[in-house]
Order: C-alpha cells, then sequence, then structure tokens
C-alpha cells in the first residue's frame, strides 16, 4: 500500500490483497456466527423452554453478557490459547481459528439472549397447540427455531454485526499478521497508525458496504421467505 | 399411538381445578362415550374450556381424578382444535403433514391430499396457513387435528369468530366427523349450534356441572331453574 | 426442503473451520515491534526472504516490551526488536538463545513548527528535554514500555529529570503504539520522541516536523533472538534460525540497506556476524 493509493484504487485495481482482507474478515465473521449459533440456538431454546433453580441467573447472565467487552474476551482467550497457557499445545494462536473461538465466543451471548427471547414468545402462543399435538420436547424446540426462522434470523445479523466491527479480540488472538490474520478492523487500526487516515477512512467505507449489502441481502431473503411462508 | 388401545371411555371422577383462590371447575363429574356428540355450553367463564383442557390433559386436576379408556396416562388418541388455532408457519399441506407420524412421502400425501378435500381447502394445499382467512385456517386445523385419527376431538368454540357462512361450513366438517365415529366434543355459548349438533348436553355454571342429559330433553324440560333461565337468555351472574 | 438446505451450509462452514488449519506449510511467527511494520520495512524484506527460502514469516507487532512476552510465553519463534537492556535481560533469564544486532536507526524528535520550547535545529535532545519541561511545552509519551518508551526514559534521565516525579499536565503517556503517539501528537501539536522510520512512513504530520536530530544519544539498535526451543519445544527452531542467518546475512543486510522512503535509507545494517 504505497504512497498515493486509496480503498478505491485497491478494489478497482483489483488488487488482490484486499480482496484477502475482504474474504478473511467474512470468513472469520461467518464462521463466528455460525459456531455460535450452532451452539446458541439450541442453548437459547432450552433456556426458554425450561424451569430449573439458577435459570434466571443464567438468563441475566446472558443479556448481561452481549455488552461483553471484546478487549476482556480476547485476553481470556489470548490467556488460554497463549503455548503458556492450558490450551497452548492446540498451537493455534495468532492464527485464523482463534480469531473465529474469540469472535464465537463474543456472539453467543447475543444469539442465546435474543434467541431465548424469541422462542419464549413463540412458545406462549404454540404451547397449547403443540401440546395438543403431543408433540416431544426435541421437536418443539426444532419447531420453534423454524417457526421463529426470521426473527432468528435478525439475531444472527445482530450477531454478524457485531463480530464483523470488532477489533480488540481479533487483533489480541489474531496478532493482525499482514495476509494471513489482517482483517478489515485491524487494517483499519493499522493504517491510522500509519497515520494514512484516507486509506483508513476508504477502507471504513469498504467495511460498511459490505455489511450494509449483507444486511439488504438478508433483508430481501427474509422478506420472500415470508411471503412464501406467510 | 396405542392402535386397537381406545382413550374412550374418558371418566372425569369429582375433579377440580383451582388456580390461587379461584376455582374454576368444582367437583366434576362426567363420561365421555362413544356416540353422538357431547356439547358442553354455560355462560362465559362457567369453566367450558378448562373442563375441556382438563379432557386433553393440557392442565392437571387440583384434586379428583380422570382416566382415559380406563388408563390413568394423558390421552393418545385425544385432538383439539382451539378457538384461534395457531398456524405453523409452513404451507396448508406442511401444517397436516407435521402432525402425521409416519408413512412413505406418497402415502403422506395422498392423507394429505384427502383430509384437505374432507375440509374443502384442496385448492388451497401450497398456500402459507397463516395467509388464510379465519374460516380456512379453523378448517385446516380441523384436517390438522385429524390428521391424528382420535378417537374423540375436543373443540373448544370453533366458530365463535367466525361469520355464519364459515361456521356452516365447520359445522358440516363437524357433523360429517361424527358421522365417520368420532366422539366430538365441544365447548359453545351458541345455543343454536348446540342444538344443531348435539346429542348430549352437559350444562356448567360457575365451574360445576348443573345438567346432563340428552339435547332434547335440555331444550324442551330443563331440569334446574338456572338452565331454564340461562335458555331463556336471563341467567345473570 | 429449505431446512437442509440451511443444514447443509452450516454444516458446510463447520467443515471448513475444522479443515482450515490442516494445511500446513513452512513458517514462523515473529513478534516484533510497532516501527518495523509501521516503517514498511517487513513488507520489504519477508517478500525477498520468501522468495529465497520458502519460509513465511508471519509477523505480529507490538512494543519491545509486550513483543519480548510474547516470546516468553513461546507464542513466536523470532523476537526482533530495539530496547539492549531489556533483550540482553530476556537471553539472560533463558527465554531466548542468543541477541544478534541487526540493524539501527535513530530517534528524533518531533515537534510543531511552531517550537513553543525553542529547540529547533538543535542537536542536543537532553538540552532539548530540559527546555521542553522548562516551558511546560506539551509532550506525548508512548507510555507502553516500548522500545522508544525506555528510550525516552532513559533520556530523561540523563537530563536529570525525574519525569515519573516531575510529570505535568503538559506530559501525557497515551499507552499506545508509535503511530497513534503521532496522530495524537499532530492533533494537539505536542512534542513526540519516535523513530525515524515510522516518521519518514507517516502520513497525517499536519504541524509536525523534525526538530532535534543527529546526537549520539538517539542511536537505537535492532537485535534479533531465537526463542530458547529448551522452553518451547514447538518452537521452530531450524525455520527461525534461518531467518535470523538470513537476516545478518550479506544478502539480508544489503535488502535492509535498500529499504528506502524518497531516496532516504530508514535503517542501517550494522550487524557482526557472532552475535552477543
Amino acid at each position: 500500500m504505497s504512497e498515493g493509493a486509496n480503498a478505491f484504487d485497491l478494489i478497482f485495481s483489483g488488487e488482490a490483497k484486499l480482496y484477502s482482507i475482504v474474504a478473511l474478515s467474512l470468513y472469520v465473521s461467518v464462521c463466528a456466527v455460525a459456531l455460535a449459533a450452532f451452539v446458541g440456538f439450541p442453548l437459547g431454546a432450552f433456556l426458554a423452554l425450561s424451569r430449573f433453580p439458577g435459570r434466571s441467573v443464567l438468563v441475566v447472565t446472558m443479556n448481561a453478557f452481549m455488552g461483553l467487552p471484546p478487549v476482556v474476551v480476547g485476553l481470556v482467550v489470548f490467556l488460554l490459547l497463549s503455548r503458556s497457557g492450558p490450551l497452548g499445545h492446540w498451537g493455534i494462536l495468532f492464527t485464523p481459528r482463534a480469531m473465529i473461538i474469540a469472535q464465537a465466543l463474543l456472539v453467543l451471548p447475543i444469539i442465546v439472549a435474543l434467541s431465548r427471547q424469541t422462542i419464549e414468545d413463540l412458545w406462549e402462543e404454540y404451547r397449547d397447540e403443540l401440546n395438543a399435538m403431543r408433540v416431544g420436547p426435541v421437536r418443539c424446540v426444532v419447531t420453534l427455531l423454524w417457526d421463529g426462522r426470521f426473527s432468528l434470523m435478525t439475531t444472527l445479523l445482530a450477531g454478524f454485526g457485531r463480530a464483523s466491527a470488532e477489533v480488540g479480540t481479533v487483533i489480541l488472538v489474531g496478532g493482525n499478521i499482514d495476509g494471513f490474520t489482517r482483517t478489515m478492523t485491524t487494517a483499519i487500526a493499522l493504517e491510522t497508525s500509519k497515520g494514512d487516515l484516507p486509506l483508513a477512512m476508504g477502507l471504513g467505507v469498504v467495511l460498511i458496504t459490505i455489511v450494509l449489502a449483507i444486511n439488504a441481502m438478508a433483508w430481501g431473503v427474509r422478506r420472500v421467505g415470508e411471503l412464501r411462508a406467510g | 399411538m396405542h392402535a386397537g388401545m381406545s382413550d374412550l371411555p374418558i371418566h372425569i371422577d369429582q375433579a377440580s381445578v383451582r388456580a390461587g383462590d379461584v376455582t374454576i371447575l368444582d367437583g366434576v363429574s362426567l363420561a365421555i362415550a362413544p356416540g353422538k356428540p357431547t356439547i358442553l355450553v354455560g355462560p362465559n367463564g362457567s369453566g367450558k374450556s378448562t373442563l375441556i383442557r382438563l379432557c386433553m390433559g393440557l392442565i392437571e386436576a387440583s384434586s379428583g381424578r380422570i382416566t382415559w379408556g380406563g388408563r390413568n396416562n394423558q390421552g393418545e388418541r385425544c385432538a383439539m382444535v382451539f378457538q384461534r388455532p395457531v398456524m405453523l408457519r409452513r404451507t396448508a399441506a406442511a401444517n397436516i403433514d407435521f402432525v402425521l407420524a409416519s408413512g412413505s412421502r406418497s402415502a403422506r400425501d395422498e392423507r394429505i391430499a384427502q383430509l384437505l378435500k374432507q375440509v374443502g381447502l384442496e385448492r388451497l394445499r401450497d398456500r402459507p396457513a397463516r395467509r388464510l382467512s379465519g374460516g380456512e385456517q379453523q378448517r385446516l386445523a380441523l384436517a390438522r387435528a385429524l390428521a391424528l385419527n382420535p378417537d374423540v376431538l375436543f373443540l373448544d368454540e370453533p366458530t365463535a369468530s367466525l361469520d355464519p357462512a364459515a361456521t356452516k361450513a365447520v359445522e358440516d366438517i363437524i357433523r360429517s366427523t361424527s358421522d365417520a365415529g368420532i366422539k366430538i366434543v365441544m365447548a359453545t355459548h351458541d345455543l343454536g349450534q348446540a342444538r344443531r349438533l348435539a346429542g348430549d348436553i352437559a350444562f356448567l355454571v360457575r365451574g360445576k356441572l348443573t345438567e346432563y342429559s340428552t339435547s332434547e330433553a335440555f331444550f324442551t324440560s330443563p331440569a334446574t331453574p338456572q338452565a331454564a333461565a340461562f335458555l331463556r337468555g336471563d341467567l345473570v351472574l | 426442503m429449505s431446512r437442509r438446505i440451511i443444514l447443509a451450509a452450516v454444516l458446510a462452514v463447520s467443515a471448513g473451520l475444522c479443515g482450515q488449519a490442516i494445511a500446513q506449510e513452512k513458517s514462523i511467527v515473529v513478534s516484533s515491534t510497532t516501527s518495523t511494520t509501521d516503517s514498511g520495512l517487513f513488507n520489504h524484506l519477508l517478500p525477498i526472504f520468501k522468495a529465497k527460502t520458502g519460509i513465511e514469516a508471519k509477523v505480529v507487532s507490538q512494543g519491545t516490551g509486550q513483543a519480548l512476552d510474547t516470546g516468553r510465553r513461546g507464542d513466536a519463534d523470532v523476537v526482533f526488536v530495539h530496547a539492549k537492556g531489556q533483550e540482553e535481560k530476556f537471553v539472560a533469564e533463558g527465554a531466548g538463545v542468543k541477541r544478534f544486532p541487526v540493524m539501527y536507526n535513530d530517534f528524533v524528535l518531533i515537534g510543531p513548527k511552531s517550537d513553543p520550547a525553542r529547540v529547533k535545529g538543535s542537536k542536543d535532545i537532553v538540552g532539548a528535554l530540559k527546555a521542553i519541561k522548562g516551558k511546560s511545552a506539551a509532550f506525548i509519551s508512548r507510555g507502553d514500555k516500548s522500545g522508544t518508551h525506555s528510550a525516552e526514559l532513559n533520556l530523561w534521565k540523563q537530563a536529570g529529570i525525574d519525569i515519573a516525579a516531575d510529570k505535568g499536565p503538559w506530559y501525557k503517556e497515551i499507552g499506545q503504539g508509535m503511530g497513534a503517539a503521532l496522530n495524537t501528537a499532530s492533533a494537539s501539536n505536542s512534542y513526540v520522541l519516535s523513530d525515524r522510520a515510522t516518521w519518514l512512513h507517516f502520513k497525517n504530520r499536519g504541524e509536525l516536523d523534525i526538530v532535534v536530530e543527529g546526537d549520539n544519544k538517539l542511536f537505537n539498535q535492532y537485535g534479533v533472538i531465537l526463542v530458547n526451543p529448551e522452553k518451547h519445544k514447538h518452537v521452530k527452531k531450524d525455520l527461525g534460525q534461518a531467518f535470523i542467518d538470513w537476516l545478518i546475512s550479506p544478502e539480508g543486510q544489503k535488502a535492509i540497506a535498500n529499504y528506502k522512503i524518497n531516496g532516504q535509507s530508514l535503517f542501517f545494517p550494522n550487524a557482526t556476524a557472532q552475535g552477543v
């Protein structure tokens, strides 16, 4: 990224580097959200449907953890994955996998808390009907998740937004290694520290554009889905 | 499902349901046996819906007991249609498919087609269920309940929010269902409807089963002053 | 039907997640300072090194103190930093194998063109710091235990000023990297000590310029150390040593000398073959 270059030149000249940064950002955030959803949706549904001692503590904790400071999550994952930490033998610090794990932890409370709320509201409506149909608990959860899919998609977007916008954890556990763990946000942080504010701003505009495009796409999918499924 | 093991008769023995200080059902005893429809009538708040939910096993009795075909466990061959049924967020056909337990794809499709035809919705097969009108949703709910192959079908004010034409369509389905040998237990506050459909009438007031007799006896010579007042439209609580 | 598609997508992503890191290549992790990255030196050196050896050096850039800690924990194979005292301690405690001097550059004192402390053009850094303190002119300190921060603290000491005790509101520690410190100085027209390389590469200068340079006390030596494989078994000692050997080889030294911005060299190679 030599002098005079700006983000738009980088895009339109098809500079491979920018593409790889964008691709890595999307890859990490999408994987993190998928991982968090895989665990978070069933957990949210479980919290919504079950009653056990300590449940409200868990619910409040998840609600509070939606605002978990990224740097703290980053630090915890960093200490876990460091060679001197308990999971050091995995050898994945400063790799995209470490970034995915950290972001997934960051996103998980959002998915759990919001999906619990969605599923609990839906359960209120569906409970008698599903019980009258003699539907078992596992199938209840699956049915509620599926029928709540449009609201849950918004939950996924909220998670994706948090993951893709975040810089604190990925710079700590990813190391911002050029061509390997550099994402949009860490690239913006780096260009800012180099004093190349126009390039940093340009990258910021690119990031916002991508996030907008993804949300627009999701909105379109939701509209079509709702038209088709009611 | 336990094929061959009927849920009928359902015996309700001195069942009470209380919520806090409020008694919703008060020592109700009733036997639901195969035959013509049993219609629960009574003013608002008399406990009709609660009695149906109790029979479905959706709530438990605070005291007393209830058995299905002589067994204590919740009836397996009971189905129910609510006043405002919940349509699953999928097509009409998929709503029925949801409760069809097993069978090949083609066998299920055949059963879905037959049930939709039975309730007159065959043309709306692929329509999202939530986009159907109120009457169509109620008929789809009936088809969905019938897909469970029930011995007994409970209906909680199924026409309360429908217009006369839709009400007639639903009543026709109820009648043909009853003719096909499925026991109907229905709550309604529409006396005309009760008269049109009933075999027996169970009359509830303030959670008590006040009168239980054949439809003819109930409408021509009610045994209690409350029933007489109710039929005149004079029952003031 | 669409449920199956979603399930398939989830499975595909999970599979990608697991398969991703299996592809192993010849690579090492180098923990280094912000100055070597922010100045663009690694962007210049690493492609040459990779072409020669096929080894990919992944650089994590942090302040010198943090970079050494990363090595200490075993999270890097090689450290490449500039704070001789800290580096010698690192080797002495057994965290590193051996320290090799690689190159030097120099620090410069950056200040606003209005020059409120009247130090511009001087070659005496100690005098300049005394003047800044005397006028209580705004000064930005890295405050992050980096090599530059150590050098700055050392210079205050040489000026006979106990900065920890004597600092006033004019002296601000920001606890961030060189670039952030320069951005802050630029926005507040303050003095700041910077390595020359980062300064030359820095674009958001505003009213800032070099005010003091050329003092011998501003000399800034870089060293490279292999993390001790006896402490951390996974350290890639052959690949890491290959990187060090190349840096101090005539070819690596020439590559360092060849890195220029606007015709100006940023780093001056001075490796001694035997190491320290």
